[in-house]
């Protein structure tokens, strides 16, 4: 089936279906990308540009690491009570690699994600089937807040908790049932994970100051770092960006980008164009299937399924 | 030539804005809503009015009597008004009441709240203690007084209060004060319940994600998060227990001054009876048995004073709670 009209807004280059994009995209992006269309203004590199979007964006070239396999899903399905949220769902998840879901809202992407820390168990009436693993052990042997702290999570909305900025990353480094460890023997882990969050330098003054007095994408920042704090394998991120402004969104997704090197980055986005600007895989969920699994450069060049291909170009979502 | 740049200038800038119309007006409403919306005024006014005659007289009248002396003196057997001597002990009551009350009601509120709010399983239980608070809450405090009467009248009870030829009084600051911490409660309860309630769940989950438990969250997370509602909730209640007069009457006994057990300094004054601002005032208005009006419009002042402070107070706490806050 053709499309009858490109949709405006994820325009591709010309009136000529999907291939030119291929073509005006190698993958990975080098700095020789294609010409730009005339008309067609510069990205500011937010995900809220309205102009064509895989056109102006330029996918920062990356050395990709080694992937390491760290979680696998097989056959994973939830519902809430008799509704299907996430229907056999398989895939791996791997460090070194950035994986982005994708899909309309209600597709399941974000019951996805919160399966794999076992936080959908927090939800009444939850039920799943399937097997997910991490680092080959089955998570449904493990204790919740022994994988929590192996797979740790950042939401949507920033939410640190009501203390201070240095006192919501030792929050996280104080385990469980042990006497509270000094200040100063934390001190060094706390500047290390906000350091990897790339906040240190903006909060190095006031680690004393009530962290919801920061900026929201300082706080949204804090929140990588309380969630890098104890040291996970996997890090979830679900919408990070989606309440913040374009600057921020920036330096998240760069942040994300250098991340994927000693963490599995899992990443749920409404955002086609920041799934095309920091994924190495995507997964493209639709009323909770999984319709395609693939690299970032199959998936915005030539996905293999029909519905791919019209979500990615804007014909839906 | 020299005008050329000023159009240039000109030109560009927009054209003053129309004023724009706050709200609309009530002239193209029906009769009947525009008499409603007047009944609203008048109403609000009245309102008004009635707080500020309140408020202004017992200003005026309690300034009018009211000495430094009375103050620091106890009250005094006497017809005249220079007899009877001030309000010391009542004063001193109302404070040792309302700290008693409130250390029972503070702790015991908060674990409720936090109960109902983040645990409240198995849910018929909760239930049951929900509607057991709102039935607290409505019952007269002169109820809980007669019940207290009863309670603390045991035999077992008795090292609570006084014995006299082997009956037990039952009447003392501890008897009182854990009758009036029933008053404050349902007070701290609500207030610190939907407190935690406002933290979206998403806070929660946050703390759950990095591998906390649910008892970790909420003593390290909810509750501190939830600091502004207890404050608030402690303050409405400190309101509650202050303005109560039936409980003191009935079970602090009403003396005007502290009457010791036993010679023992604090826990003998515990046990024994005494009065607060409310049961001198109840004790000194003009109907009542001391009628000496000018000492009571005093120590009426004196307690809107305390339960004014108390409202800017919540009014603070509540403000510096939306300082920061989620989304």
């Amino acid at each position: 089936m053709e499309l009858r009209k490109p949709p405006p807004v994820r325009r591709l280059t010309g009136n000529e279906g999907y291939a030119p994009l291929r073509e005006a995209h190698p993958w990975p992006a080098p700095d020789t990308a294609a010409p730009e269309p005339p008309g067609v203004p510069e990205s500011n590199g937010n995900g809220h540009h309205p102009g064509p979007a895989f056109v102006g964006v330029s996918r920062p070239a990356r050395a990709v690491p080694i992937a390491i396999d760290r979680m696998q899903v097989e056959d994973l399905s939830v519902a809430y009570g008799a509704k299907q949220a996430v229907q056999s769902v398989s895939l791996p998840i791997r460090q070194g690699e950035v994986l982005a879901l994708i899909g309309p809202s209600g597709c399941g992407k974000t019951t996805l994600l919160r399966s794999l820390n076992r936080l959908t168990e927090l939800t009444r009436g939850a039920s799943s089937s399937g097997r997910i693993t991490l680092d080959g052990v089955d998570i449904a042997s493990m204790e919740p807040t022994a994988l929590r702290r192996r797979v740790t999570m950042v939401f949507q909305q920033p939410n640190p908790f009501p203390m201070s900025v240095f006192d919501n990353v030792a929050y996280v480094l104080r385990e469980q049932a042990k006497r509270r460890p000094k200040r100063e023997a934390v001190r060094g882990a706390v500047q290390e994970a906000l350091a990897r969050a790339g906040l240190l330098d903006e909060v190095a003054d006031n680690l004393d100051h009530p962290a919801l007095r920061l900026s929201g994408g300082q706080q949204q920042r804090l929140c990588i770092a309380r969630a890098l704090a104890a040291s996970p394998e996997v890090l979830l991120l679900d919408e990070p960006c989606s309440a913040l402004d374009p600057q921020s969104t920036k330096l998240i997704e760069d942040l994300i980008g250098r991340l994927r090197e000693d963490v599995a980055v899992v990443i749920v986005t409404h955002n086609l164009q920041q799934a095309y600007r920091i994924a190495d895989y995507v997964a493209f969920m639709y009323l909770g299937e999984m319709v395609e699994y693939a690299s970032a450069q199959k998936m915005f060049g030539s996905p293999g399924e029909q519905r791919t291909r019209e979500y990615v170009s804007g014909a839906f979502g | 030539m020299s005008s050329a740049p000023a159009s240039l200038i000109a030109a560009p800038s927009p054209p003053p804005p129309a004023p724009v119309r706050r709200s609309e007006s009530s002239a193209s409403w029906r009769l009947t809503d525009r008499i409603g919306l007047g009944f609203a005024w008048l109403l609000g006014l009245l309102f008004c009015a009635i707080a500020v005659a309140i408020v202004g007289y017992f200003l005026v009248e309690g300034l009018r009597y009211l000495r430094p002396s009375l103050l620091v003196t106890n009250p005094a057997a006497g017809v005249s008004e220079s007899q009877t001597g001030g309000f010391l002990d009542p004063l001193l009551g109302t404070v040792i009441i309302s700290a008693m009350a409130m250390a029972i009601a503070l702790p015991a509120g908060i674990a409720i709240a936090v109960w109902l709010s983040e645990f409240g399983r198995p849910a018929a239980l909760a239930r049951v203690a929900e509607s057991g608070i709102e039935m607290l809450a409505g019952t007269p405090s002169v109820v809980l007084a007669l019940f207290g009467t009863l309670l603390f009248e045991a035999p077992a009870l008795g090292f609570l209060s006084q014995t006299s030829h082997g009956i037990v009084l039952g009447q003392s600051f501890f008897a009182a004060s854990a009758m009036l911490s029933l008053v404050a409660l349902p007070m701290v309860v609500a207030t610190v319940r939907e407190g935690l309630q406002a933290i979206p769940s998403h806070v929660r989950e946050a703390s759950y994600a990095v591998g906390k438990t649910k008892i970790a969250t909420t003593r390290r997370v909810l509750l501190p998060a939830a600091r502004p509602s207890v404050i608030t909730g402690a303050m409405l209640g400190v309101g509650r227990v202050i303005g109560d007069t039936a409980i003191v009457l009935l079970l602090l006994g009403g003396t005007l001054t502290f009457s010791s057990a036993t010679s023992t300094p604090l826990l003998g004054t515990l046990r024994g009876t005494g009065d607060t601002l409310t049961g001198y005032i109840y004790y000194n208005a003009p109907t009542g048995d001391g009628n000496q009006p000018s000492k009571a419009y005093a120590a009426a002042f004196v307690l809107m004073l305390i339960v004014l402070t108390l409202n800017v107070g919540v009014d603070f706490a509540v403000r510096r709670s939306r300082a920061g806050g989620w989304s």
